[in-house]
């Protein structure tokens, strides 16, 4: 059974036409969720010309948990235009699922475009305590274990088995900091200097900034994706897989099913020249390397990635729209996309993109 | 505790924020091989689970993770084990296992195959590394739980052999957990909700026109859920407004002091394209009808009106509320 409806070659097209993101910061208290987000929703649908209510099907990813509030994904639909009645749906995870959602719903042929979008206030909580309660509850959860001090046993086994060292992972810290300084979206940018420990191995500079932000894309299939902007970035592939919660049952150091989803997506066909990878911190970047088989003539992350800006929930579903932009810009022919969500990359989505013509 | 408010832009002078506490206490109920692993903790045995491979997982599971299969052979294991990774933790968080600094550990048991994530205390991270041995630190007082498990501390020495066959069963098992959770939020309602807030405080209720349709929207929230655009004119509606529906509460919330049964009703204040809800007062609850004309009663140095009343003006048409019910 295919992963993806359908083989490609009977597959309907479909494309990112726009993408639009806030300028990252680490606090918005100034706004409201519904504020936050629309002027980008505004931002993506100018770009693709439509108005609110001229979109098939809309859908966003978000996280109560973020919020502290119940349903609170009901109140940005404020922004949405949700009235007369609209085709939605909503996912209570990163974005990108969100979008996996929307590509479904137009490959079935029963919308022509989709709204996607996501938001995260990382900033109204303690982000590290608020992840503990994302983890199996009987035998994780009553423990508090922080999402950095997770991250960390996943540094510290790849450390283990010589995949890494600290100079390497302050290395792909570095990098990512400096390519920020191009991304003006980005809340971290130029030299950062390592840091303290936060949790032995990683620093400071290993982990993601607390962040807020949104992010949307509008996708379109076929003659109108290419009505609706003059280089759409078409999704050749996508898929999504998950393994198992416990960290103790998983090899740290790989990735299957990051792999697995890549080699569904059809990432594996052709080499790519970029890849935005969603690795919050430095040492899931070299577990992802390993998984996708990326060398180093493949450009990874030149938006900075996670690490120079991480709205929680719109993470994963910027880097789909990062990889479109540089395919729609033509600084990449052929790009990759990778979401993660859960505990040390445990759900994994990737996303294959490439410019006209194939 | 009070909202305290601070100045990000001349746009919205007074952005509000609040502290917003979120607990939940969850009850979770066992199954067979989780009840029986927490109840062995309270007896200071470890217990797993064997798959149809012949692996044994620690924690047990009730299904096998790699094949779904349902599974049951539980077995005991030692309470000593070896190191398979670490992360030095300097700054022990709230609730963490222990409150002086601490590395996290996946710990694999001996005799079984995969490995559970706990404490460990030692006295620095160099003293900590992959492949070391430990042993369980038991909690003084234990209930069935993980934290059964106080921590795990460095041992010397060799552990036992494989795991052996263990029925499971003890006397009095546990279950069920409660999973207690508390969260501390800061809650920021925007600009929007900060201006209607902040005018509020002085008595007066103040809507946001969206510049599409022209609705007057109260409270506001900054954008307007017909059109998708942000709400930017400020409108002042009231303070009079219209009953366009409301029903008869007779059951008493917990902690509010209002008798019972009271009308809860849905007010269209004048001028505005969208019906508010309140407390309606001064009147019997079997009195308050569709069209009622009401104004706001403030107590105190409230911050909102504590309930509407009736302002003895004839009803309202329904014609001049009905498309606000």
């Amino acid at each position: 059974m295919s992963a993806t409806p359908g083989p490609a070659a009977e597959r309907r097209e479909v494309a990112v036409v726009a993408f639009a993101q806030s300028d990252h910061a680490r606090d918005t208290a100034e706004v409201s969720e519904a504020e936050l987000l629309l002027p980008v929703l505004q931002d993506a649908l100018g770009q693709a010309g439509l108005r609110a209510g001229e979109i098939d099907f809309t859908c966003s990813g978000s996280s109560d948990y973020l919020a502290g509030r119940a349903f609170s994904f009901t109140m940005a639909l404020d922004s949405v235009g949700a009235w007369p009645p609209i085709a939605e749906s909503h996912v209570e995870t990163d974005g990108a699922w969100a979008l996996y959602e929307a590509w479904v719903k137009l490959l079935t042929g029963t919308a022509e475009t989709a709204l996607v979008y996501a938001y995260g206030k990382s900033s109204s909580g303690a982000v590290r305590d608020v992840l503990t309660r994302q983890l199996d509850p009987y035998y994780l959860a009553p423990l508090w274990p922080d999402s950095v001090s997770l991250a960390a046993l996943q540094a510290q086994a790849l450390i283990d088995a010589g995949d890494t060292d600290e100079a390497a992972l302050a290395g792909i810290a570095a990098r990512a900091r400096a390519d920020a300084a191009a991304n003006p979206h980005a809340r971290h940018s130029g030299p950062v200097p390592p840091g303290e420990y936060v949790v032995r191995p990683l620093r400071t500079a290993d982990c993601p900034p607390v962040t807020d932000g949104a992010a949307a894309v509008v996708l379109a299939a076929g003659d109108t994706a290419r009505r609706l902007c003059d280089r759409p970035a078409w999704i050749r592939g996508m898929d999504h897989r998950v393994e198992a919660h416990a960290l103790g049952v998983r090899d740290l150091t790989d990735s299957p099913s990051t792999r697995l989803a890549a080699e569904r997506a059809g990432a594996f066909e052709q080499p790519v020249d970029s890849a935005e990878l969603h690795a919050p911190f430095t040492a899931q970047e070299v577990v992802l390397r390993k998984a996708l088989r990326l060398d180093d003539r493949v450009r990874i992350n030149p938006s900075g990635g996670a690490l120079a800006a991480n709205p929680m929930m719109a993470t994963g579903l910027i880097r789909i729209g990062e990889a479109a932009q540089a395919v729609r810009r033509g600084a990449s022919r052929r790009a990759l996309a990778h979401a993660t969500s859960g505990p040390c990359l445990q759900q994994n989505l990737v996303a294959v993109l490439e410019g006209e013509p194939r | 505790m009070p909202p305290t408010s601070r100045t990000p832009d001349a746009d919205a002078p007074e952005v509000l924020s609040a502290p917003l506490v979120v607990e939940f206490p969850f009850t979770r109920s066992l199954g067979p091989v989780q009840s029986a692993f927490l109840t062995g903790l309270r007896e200071r045995v470890v217990l797993g689970v064997r798959t149809g491979d012949g692996r044994v997982l620690v924690p047990p599971v009730e299904y096998d993770p790699a094949t779904a299969e349902e599974i049951r052979d539980l077995v005991e294991v030692g309470t000593t084990g070896t190191v398979t990774t670490w992360s030095w933790n300097p700054a022990p968080r709230p609730h963490q296992p222990l409150d002086t600094p601490f590395a996290w550990v996946l710990v694999r048991f001996d005799g079984a195959d995969t490995a559970l994530l706990h404490a460990l205390d030692a006295p620095g991270p160099d003293a900590v590394r992959t492949g070391m041995r430990v042993r369980v630190r038991w909690a003084a007082e234990r209930t069935g739980a993980i934290t059964d498990i106080a921590c795990f501390e460095p041992y010397e020495g060799d552990g036992r052999g494989d795991a052996t066959p263990h029925d499971g069963e003890f006397t009095d098992p546990v279950t069920g957990i409660t999973a207690p959770a508390r969260l501390d939020y800061t809650y920021s309602p925007g600009r929007a909700q900060s201006r209607y807030l902040a005018a509020l405080a002085g008595h007066r209720t103040v809507g946001e026109r969206c510049p599409s349709c022209r609705k007057v929207y109260v409270p506001p929230r900054g954008a307007c859920p017909t059109c998708g655009v942000a709400t930017r004119d400020q409108v002042e509606v009231g303070p009079r407004g219209t009953v366009t529906t409301f029903c008869i509460v007779n059951i008493k919330a917990k902690n509010l002091d209002i008798d019972v049964p009271y009308v809860y009703a849905h007010i269209a204040l004048d001028g505005a394209d969208l019906a508010l809800h309140a407390r309606i007062g001064g009147i019997p609850y079997d009195e308050v009808r569709m069209g009622l004309r009401v104004e706001p009663v403030w107590r105190g140095d409230g911050r909102y009106p504590d309930h509407y009343r009736p302002t003895g003006e004839p009803d309202a048409d329904y014609d001049s509320y009905k498309e606000l019910v």
